[in-house]
């Protein structure tokens, strides 16, 4: 396992893996169906959750339509609080940013707040290459980085990993990045939080720079909101001298007021909370207290791409829940790391194709990724329907189609390996087209099902390795309508020639 | 009442009986029940797979076929999730990307006239007691798209607990997928394979000898993986369990 998500292989194959891995299959369950049964309590406690859910659809959208608008707004409030605002348009430019930034203040190590925009464009990687050591201080980020590991859940980044494999972790890991942990060291949770704790202290009274995301950014005020769990969050953003906050554009609500319903739906959502632990809110700088810098750098990264698509830009709404991949039968037994992204489980499979493209076999690959099921969207605090989006990204990919790419409208060819299935979807559709060659079809298959094979080659042994088929009948519907009149006069049953040989 | 039986492409090739099963219901309720030969197929597994415009002319002949009729019924809570959720939405986009509203305007008056049959026969029909009798342990699995595109809510649970003689037991973790998912069977088999190996696992755990849904194309996947595994139970459609009387009961 390396720390990036370069080069993955397609998600079948990848998921083929983790299905098979009876452990993290059994992590993954009981986690997962932990948080889906608690969740479903903290919003059934709500009588107005769906006109919350409704509100928040709607100011999104609303933001989003008016995004170019309230991001200068937004720029110009940073900028009055005494921040800095960076655009960036991809990630290699959010990279130079950010390290130009931290060369600035001569620092070489940063300690960083939970933030997925900073793992989309591989910031730390980059900040390595440029001779500067960041250290997640999320506990669950530091466990992923601690592993050499890859994050594999929005929320908990290592939910696939159980207490015992942790506590292996900090004990053969943490010495290597500062305090090491004590040989002592159990699985008990009190144990390996206090290990965390006093490993990160350290980080946090030495680091001069924080870099941060932010679940939101008010635009009337310039301030930036984290939404956490674990108080680390708030040590990065009040302590070093330097904060700077990598947050991707789409994270921007119009108002103050705003917040009042993602503070509602998003705790609720994601850790069945009615209130998460701290909701911390910085707004540019202030004399004597928190850093003396601010720099808010604004990511685009394919974002405005994904608004110009009418269908797919709803994705852009999400506030990183992770409601959708705890209720997600494939996420379940397939893992977060078969999704190749930072965003996996229904949510990844519909942002990572639109952000990066559909050009690589496992961007391709994700929006088949579903069995289509609508869980997702029925638990979606922002109404995204994703299973809407999937389908629509699924076209793009075995059909081609307009799309967006870099600012500029671009017609994308389908990608490889779909012509075999475009042919037979073409030829069902030619004999749907045909009732009278659909009736031949089912008469060949039932005049021949004594014959039939119990596994097929090709891509249907995807099916008979691992079920029965189902017995073709002697006789199709529509024959047995016509011979008995719709039923009103059962005659003989049809001669099955192979039966009566 | 005359209505159209639009039994959908899987059930007419290799499930028969649950046609002629809601044949016997629906005349037994007094319902004059006619099909339509030139239907073939909704289009779901082309429109989910990527393929609207093939999808397209089977919506179009849809429209045509079934345009006459009051009513029409599908035993499937998939496909009527497709008619019912996914026409009206293929009609706007052909509109909005200039094709003009000619499939819009074909489909508007049959979309709200189709019904899944279970729900034809609690909401139409109003009846929940179809004087049907089928002695034997049921557990029932509300297929998503019956579940979350039709929303049908407990019908089908109502219809099976007035069911003479039928023991039914509560499926644990029933709102869960089964893993078919059309092409998603045969594109991720791996995942699949697993979320039906555990859909039967739990059906099993009921110690009912059948599992009953709306839908034979997630009995089929479920049906086949419970051969595989051994189980002993037999997946059944609903509209067989219905139609089954003391005097004619299903086999």
């Amino acid at each position: 396992m390396n720390g990036t998500f370069l080069g993955m292989p397609a998600f079948p194959e990848a998921a083929r893996e983790a299905v098979r891995d009876e452990r993290l299959r059994g992590n993954l369950r009981h986690a997962t169906h932990t948080i889906r049964a608690k969740r479903a309590a903290a919003v059934a406690e709500v009588s107005d959750w769906a006109e919350l859910r409704e509100a928040g659809r709607r100011i999104k959208d609303h933001t989003l339509r008016h995004l170019d608008r309230h991001l200068l707004r937004l720029e110009e409030s940073v900028t009055a609080a005494g921040g800095t605002v960076h655009w960036a348009a991809d990630a290699a430019e959010a990279n130079r940013i950010v390290t130009a930034l931290v060369r600035a203040t001569g620092e070489s190590e940063v300690v960083k707040v939970k933030s997925m925009a900073t793992q989309e464009i591989g910031l730390n990687e980059a900040l390595e290459a440029a001779g500067i050591r960041a250290y997640e201080t999320d506990l669950a980020e530091l466990i992923v980085q601690l592993g050499d590991d890859r994050p594999s859940h929005i929320l908990v980044p290592a939910i696939h990993r159980n207490r015992a494999e942790i506590r292996d972790v900090f004990r053969s890991e943490m010495a290597a990045w500062g305090r090491p942990a004590p040989e002592d060291l159990t699985d008990s949770p009190a144990a390996l939080a206090e290990a965390a704790r006093l490993h990160l202290r350290e980080k946090f009274l030495r680091a001069k720079v924080g870099i941060s995301g932010a679940n939101f950014m008010v635009a009337e005020t310039g301030t930036l909101v984290v939404v956490e769990s674990e108080g680390n969050g708030r040590m990065c953003l009040t302590l070093p001298e330097t904060l700077i906050s990598v947050v991707g554009i789409e994270k921007t609500v119009p108002t103050w007021r705003d917040l009042e319903v993602f503070l509602q739906t998003l705790p609720r959502s994601s850790t069945a909370e009615r209130m998460n632990p701290y909701t911390s809110l910085w707004t540019g700088t202030a004399d004597g207290d928190g850093p003396r810098a601010f720099h808010l750098v604004l990511l685009d990264n394919g974002r405005t791409d994904t608004l110009a698509d009418e269908v797919g830009r709803q994705a852009l709404r999400c506030i990183r829940c992770s409601a959708c991949l705890n209720v997600c039968p494939v996420y379940e037994r397939a893992g977060g790391h078969a999704y190749g992204s930072v965003y996996p489980g229904p949510i990844g499979a519909i942002l990572s194709p639109q952000l990066r493209g559909t050009a690589s076999g496992i961007d391709a690959s994700l929006p088949f990724a579903s069995s289509l099921c609508g869980a997702c969207y029925e638990v979606c605090p922002v109404a995204i329907d994703i299973p809407e989006v999937l389908v629509h990204l699924r076209e793009r990919v075995v059909q081609g189609g307009p799309a967006t790419r870099e600012g500029t409208k671009v017609v994308l060819r389908p990608a490889k390996g779909h012509a075999a299935e475009r042919a037979a979807m073409r030829a069902a559709r030619w004999a749907f087209g045909r009732p009278g060659v659909l009736r031949t079809g089912q008469r060949l298959a039932a005049r021949t099902r004594r014959l039939h094979p119990r596994t097929l080659p090709g891509p249907g042994r995807a099916w008979t390795a691992t079920r029965e088929l189902p017995p073709v009948p002697a006789e199709p519907f529509r024959d047995w309508w016509e011979r008995t009149d719709g039923g009103r006069n059962e005659g003989d049953a049809p001669q099955d020639p192979e039966e009566t040989k | 009442m005359r209505v159209a039986l639009f039994l959908t492409c899987v059930n007419d090739t290799l499930y028969p009986d649950t046609g002629r099963a809601v044949v016997r219901l629906l005349t037994r309720l007094g319902v004059d029940v006619d099909f339509p030969v030139g239907q073939t197929c909704c289009g779901q597994a082309h429109y989910n797979t990527g393929y609207r415009h093939e999808a397209e002319p089977l919506a179009r002949r849809f429209a045509e076929v079934f345009g006459g009729y009051e009513a029409v019924v599908t035993p499937s809570g998939s496909c009527g999730a497709m008619v019912r959720e996914l026409y009206p939405r293929m009609g706007e986009r052909a509109r909005a990307e200039g094709r003009g509203g000619a499939l819009a305007a074909a489909l508007a008056p049959v979309v709200p006239r189709t019904y899944e049959l279970t729900e034809f026969l609690v909401d139409v029909l109003g009846v929940t007691d179809v004087g049907a009798s089928y002695p034997h342990t049921v557990t029932y699995h509300p297929t998503c798209h019956g579940l979350r595109g039709l929303g049908l809510g407990d019908r089908p649970l109502r219809l099976l607990r007035a069911v003479k003689g039928l023991d039914l037991r509560e499926l644990p973790g029933a709102e869960e997928c089964c893993g078919f998912g059309g092409t998603f069977a045969l594109k991720n088999p791996d995942v699949s394979a697993a979320m039906g190996a555990d859909k039967v696992r739990s059906a099993e755990s009921t110690g009912a000898e059948v599992l009953c849904a709306a839908d034979n194309s997630c009995l089929m996947h479920l049906g086949g993986t419970m051969a595989r595994l051994r189980t002993g139970m037999r997946p059944v459609h609903i509209a067989e369990i219905l139609a089954s009387t003391e005097e004619d009961p299903l086999s």
